[in-house]
């Protein structure tokens, strides 16, 4: 697992480290140029003085021309130089004639005048060097670079170390603040992985970070919603059970009535009633697996082409009793883009549901615009008590009209439908009296 | 014992007035908590046997309506949401008892009796007076030990009686115990039931009293 704790230490950590080495090379680089630029001056300035000196005649040279005498030795004046600061002074037909104690005895450069770079028993000096024209002399001031090196590196040590000791110490005030800083959501972790599952309080909002509150507010809002649904399926099992166990509650009953009579009529009585029962028990079960499948989340709609009356047909084919109270007023050549199952399933249940609540015709029109099709299932009944019309859309709500044969499914299951297509679903009193309901869906077709 | 069914199953309606008519009851039958209002104000029931989801409200709202109008009329819950919660929910408003569906009729019947027995404040099913006993579940009748045959309404008149020893039953009382709504009541009708129950069990063992009703014989006499 990904520890954000994790990732933040060592993004701070590199980051720092990373700024610190920067530094570090910068000061290097810096440091470097400005000790080379006062070492230079001092090589410059070191050559003057000794030509001075020179001129005022103030060292002694060994005659050019004495081949057994040694060269001069002198001291240059700075005494803590002396030993890197190195000094030769020859004359202009190539004899060394005086050098500072510790100078190499090779000539320290080849270059008539001015800065340069050169090898002399295997170290590298850079040298300054001065003509003399008038004593006939060239004055060559150098000093190693392995000991201006040295002093750069010395420098760049004076700060190296301390940075290097510093940085664990930075590490860990890095590593307390990110976990001071993480410890809201170590106590929301926490109050979540006490939680029963069944425990869908709110987690408290007050003085949430800003950070923080998203989440803590999406949760909640999470929760709320779980326990909605939890209730609504609470109601709805609590429905189905009565509405299931009612029926067979009357079957036995009936089938007991049966067994315990020796009449004729009760027993026959009972047996149309079971006959009866079986029928409506079977129509809700069908009623709920409708339910289930047009409510599964899975159920995509599959729009096909179609003519919507022959859905119409279809379903009145199934229905031979109560085929001849329906008419069907639709353009038989109409076609509209549609999913079959679902419309049907919509349709259906309208359908029973105008058949259970009236006595006299129903009447099921489709109309078939462009763009849209609207489907209209008229009945003569009593209507919808205009109190009960924001609920008849409730599972198992049975209306104070209520039928023998409804279990209060239909229209919960035709709306369903229908929004699942993009529809929409409207319920009318009709003037005298009865229901009109209507399908609107869009219903594109390529026409 | 005339009893007020209050189921909106008509299956279920059906077999209960069928039902718990062969186990001696006489039942009247309604689908909603507004017909169980108005027969509850017509008449008195032995007891209510009341379905909890009614189309126009819940079993519970009628409960209360009894209990509020003091009514103590047994009432035998009758419900398919039988978790425990539900059960003390219904107790707690004054149900006498519980039965969740589906259900055994006989034991509906037992239900039934035993609710109406405790009602009537009874401790045995059993109702005896002077050597007569009557067993209400098993509608039989005895008489000196001797078995004893009855017709259903006669058993009924004996039993209205036997259920108030020493009280004076009033004829009209008799007449709904033994009819519902959907019977005609024969006239005199009470009136052949208690003689040939005179005839059965002896002139004197039930009285008449004139212009008020019928009482059984004091115990000893």
């Amino acid at each position: 697992m990904r520890s954000i704790r994790t990732r933040l230490l060592t993004i701070l950590i590199a980051s720092t480290g990373l700024v610190w080495l920067l530094a570090v090379m910068w000061i290097y680089v810096s440091t470097q140029a400005e000790v080379e630029r006062v070492l230079d001056a001092r090589l410059t300035e070191a050559a003057r003085m000794v030509n001075s000196l020179l001129a005022e005649q103030r060292i002694e040279l060994a005659l050019a021309d004495d081949r057994e005498s040694r060269p001069t030795e002198f001291q240059l004046q700075d005494p803590s130089y002396e030993r890197q600061l190195s000094c030769q002074i020859w004359s202009l037909d190539g004899t060394l004639v005086g050098r500072s104690e510790h100078a190499p005895e090779d000539r320290l450069t080849d270059a008539g005048s001015g800065f340069s770079e050169s090898v002399v028993d295997g170290e590298t000096w850079r040298v300054y060097a001065i003509e003399n024209p008038d004593l006939g002399v060239r004055v060559m001031v150098g000093d190693s670079l392995h000991v201006r090196d040295r002093l750069v590196g010395d420098v760049v040590k004076g700060l190296a170390i301390p940075a290097a000791l510093i940085l664990p110490f930075l590490a860990g005030v890095i590593w307390i603040s990110v976990r001071r800083g993480m410890s809201p959501l170590n106590q929301m972790a926490d109050s979540l992985s006490s939680r029963a599952a069944s425990d869908l309080r709110p987690l408290p909002d007050d003085n949430l970070s800003k950070e923080i509150a998203p989440a803590i507010h999406a949760l909640n809002g999470l929760f709320r919603r779980v326990e909605e649904a939890r209730e609504r399926e609470k109601i709805f099992t609590a429905f189905a059970a009565h509405e299931l166990k009612t029926p067979l509650a009357g079957l036995k009953t009936q089938a007991q009535v049966a067994l315990a009579s020796q009449n004729g009529e009760v027993h026959e009585n009972a047996l149309r009633q079971i006959a009866a029962g079986v029928d409506r028990t079977s129509r809700l079960v069908r009623q709920l697996l409708d339910l289930a499948a047009v409510e599964g989340t899975d159920r995509a709609p599959h729009p096909a082409e179609g003519v919507p009356s022959d859905v119409v047909r279809r379903i009145l084919a199934d229905m031979p009793a109560a085929g001849e109270r329906v008419g069907v007023e639709a353009d038989d050549k109409a076609v509209a883009r549609f999913d079959p199952v679902l419309l049907e399933l919509a349709l259906r249940n309208l359908i029973e549901n105008a058949l259970c609540h009236s006595e006299g015709k129903v009447v099921v029109r489709v109309r078939n615009a462009r763009h849209n099709l609207e489907v209209v299932v008229e009945d003569e009944g009593f209507g919808i008590a205009t109190d009960d019309l924001p609920r008849v859309f409730e599972r198992f709500f049975r209306g104070r009209t209520q039928s023998q044969t409804g279990s209060g499914l239909g229209l919960a299951i035709a709306q369903e439908a229908i929004v699942r297509m993009g529809g929409t679903l409207t319920l009318r009193n009709r003037n005298p009296h009865g229901l009109a309901a209507t399908i609107s869906m869009p219903a594109q077709t390529a026409k | 014992m005339r009893i007020l069914v209050v189921e909106d199953d008509p299956v279920l309606l059906d077999g209960l007035s069928a039902g718990l008519g062969l186990a001696g009851f006489t039942v009247d039958a309604v689908a909603t908590c507004e017909d169980a209002y108005a027969a509850l104000k017509a008449q008195s029931y032995g007891t209510v046997v009341l379905d909890l989801m009614l189309p126009d409200g819940s079993g519970l709202d009628v409960l209360s309506f009894l209990r509020q109008r003091k009514n103590a009329t047994p009432v035998v819950l009758l419900t398919a949401r039988d978790q425990v919660q539900d059960r003390i929910a219904g107790l707690d408003a004054g149900a006498d008892d519980y039965v969740g569906k589906p259900f055994d009729l006989d034991e509906l019947a037992a239900r039934v009796r035993a609710a109406a027995r405790r009602g009537a404040g009874h401790a045995s099913g059993i109702l005896e007076w002077c050597g007569v006993a009557l067993d209400p579940a098993r509608q039989t009748a005895s008489f000196e030990g001797k078995p004893l045959s009855l017709t259903r309404r006669e058993f009924g008149v004996l039993r209205a009686l036997m259920e108030r020893p020493g009280a004076t039953v009033p004829k009209a009382m008799l007449e709904d115990s033994l009819y519902g709504w959907q019977e005609e009541v024969e006239s005199n009708a009470v009136e052949v039931h208690v003689h040939n129950l005179r005839s059965k069990l002896g002139a004197g063992f039930i009285k008449t009293v004139r212009g008020l009703g019928y009482r059984l014989a004091e115990e000893g006499s």
